[in-house]
């Protein structure tokens, strides 16, 4: 199986945080020995991980929204973050 | 320059543990004079002013401080991700509760073997069962379980069986990390430093390991950097990303630069007497190794330069007293000679089995958290 195919339904791994970043003006994930500085796409992409929103649900949800999403964009981020123990998914 | 990511805080030297391999200075006794809960908090404040998102709330053991719960909340309310690093003694479940509560966001607990004999001896106190409960308590309270055994000599065998006990107590993430040779782990050197044999069985447990157990554990395994060709990119560079304070308010670019810090002579550093801003920004210290203007030969001309930024300070300190050298454990350094001589010790075929090791000592504390409070 893929790490995260497009039935997959992804969420923040329990210790990771989203927080706005005062300092810098930017949004950032937060885990122990981590921080993954996000982007307005990937901030939009967390907000919607929620584990009911498949990666589906939330390429299409993004492509409302922004003329920039390509194929693939979404598993892409989600695969990053789940090798990296940043996200946890549900299958099916 | 850049603005920091993290903060170590050290909030005491007290510890009830006395593992030979700990990074603590030698010198416990000079660190007593705690900064207050007051005077924690300020620091804080300017450290997410600054831009600090993690804190790492550390010691010797943090535990001890009577005011963790109001730290954390402090620290909490501030937006920063917090970080409890614990031998797992002094976390009851009253305060794991309150801990949760004050949004503790993780913990990571200590433990020094996979059986109760070994780790309470190396530990140097009974706390082997106690720390069972604490990673229990962790689960309960719906806290991700992060385990961490630091390894040397004495017990890189039991890497397997190390593991095996970790995913057992169901932990999400396993920090196996060699020994630093900093502080009390730079006393016992000879006596912690595993041989080549101990090293490349453990790395292919370490890989079996990870083939068996999958995505269900992540395991971080470092090993010790006497014996890599080129040194560890310590704290990704001098005042870069990270900084520390220690019990006493002093901060200092990396956790074990205590030492390196008082031979150079430069103006203190100390929370109490100057701003986070002040100190990050402008201290002499924090200046003098930031970016690579100070480096010598071989690091100046090396195209690894910006990977490894010329490997750990305190290291070349150690081991020269020259803080501005290369650090040694680079295999191009005019010094590495003197890691290769550890090295071959370790590796003598003729070495007597399991010498004496200095325990690390509990240093007390001088100052009270808790203020008298007169109730009507």
């Amino acid at each position: 199986m893929e790490i995260a195919d497009e039935a997959a339904r992804p969420r923040l791994a329990r210790h990771v945080r989203l927080r706005f970043d005062r300092a810098r003006g930017q949004y950032a994930l937060l885990s122990p020995e981590t921080i993954w500085v996000l982007n307005d796409t990937g901030v939009a992409i967390v907000e919607l991980c929620d584990s009911r929103r498949t990666i589906a649900d939330i390429q299409s949800e993004l492509r409302s929204r922004y003329d920039q999403v390509a194929d693939g964009d979404v598993r892409r981020f989600v695969t990053d973050l789940v090798t990296k123990h940043g996200m946890e998914i549900d299958h099916g | 320059m850049d603005k920091p990511y993290a903060l170590l805080a050290e909030l005491t030297y007290a510890c009830p543990l006395h593992c030979p391999y700990c990074s603590n200075p030698v010198a416990l006794e000079h660190y007593r004079d705690e900064l207050t809960t007051d005077e924690w908090q300020r620091v804080f404040a300017e450290a997410a002013d600054l831009g600090v998102l993690q804190l790492h709330l550390s010691g010797g053991e943090p535990m001890q401080r009577h005011d963790i719960v109001d730290l954390v909340q402090c620290a909490n309310a501030l937006g920063m991700y917090t970080n409890l690093i614990t031998s797992g003694l002094g976390f009851s479940t009253r305060r794991a509760e309150q801990l949760r509560d004050a949004g503790l966001d993780h913990v990571q607990v200590s433990i020094q073997a996979d059986e109760r004999g070994l780790s309470d001896q190396i530990a140097g106190t009974a706390s082997f069962e106690r720390k069972h409960e604490v990673t229990r308590l962790v689960k309960k309270l719906d806290w991700p379980l992060t385990l961490n055994v630091v390894l040397h000599r004495q017990n890189i065998d039991r890497i397997g069986a190390i593991l095996d006990m970790a995913a057992v107590m169901g932990a999400d993430r396993i920090e196996l990390a060699n020994t630093q040779y900093y502080g009390w782990a730079g006393r016992n050197r000879a006596e912690l430093l595993p041989s080549r044999d101990q090293l490349e069985r453990a790395e292919s447990v370490v890989r079996a390991a990870r083939g068996r157990l999958g995505d269900g554990m992540e395991i971080i395994y470092v090993i010790p950097d006497y014996y890599s060709q080129y040194p560890k990119p310590c704290m990704d560079g001098w005042a870069r990303r990270q900084f520390t304070v220690v019990p006493n308010g002093e901060a200092l670019p990396c956790p074990a630069a205590h030492e390196l810090a008082r031979a150079l002579r430069l103006p203190g550093t100390n929370v109490r007497k100057h701003s986070l801003e002040w100190i990050w920004a402008e201290s002499p210290l924090f200046q003098q190794f930031r970016g690579d203007q100070w480096m010598p030969d071989p690091c100046r001309s090396c195209e690894r330069r910006e990977i490894d930024f010329g490997g750990c300070r305190c290291q070349a300190f150690a081991l020269t007293g020259d803080a501005a050298s290369t650090d040694p454990v680079c295999h191009l350094s005019p010094d590495h000679g003197l890691v290769e001589a550890a090295v071959m010790a370790a590796n003598d075929p003729t070495r007597p089995r399991d010498g004496v090791m200095i325990p690390r000592p509990n240093p007390g504390r001088t100052r009270s958290q808790i203020p008298l409070e007169v109730r009507p």
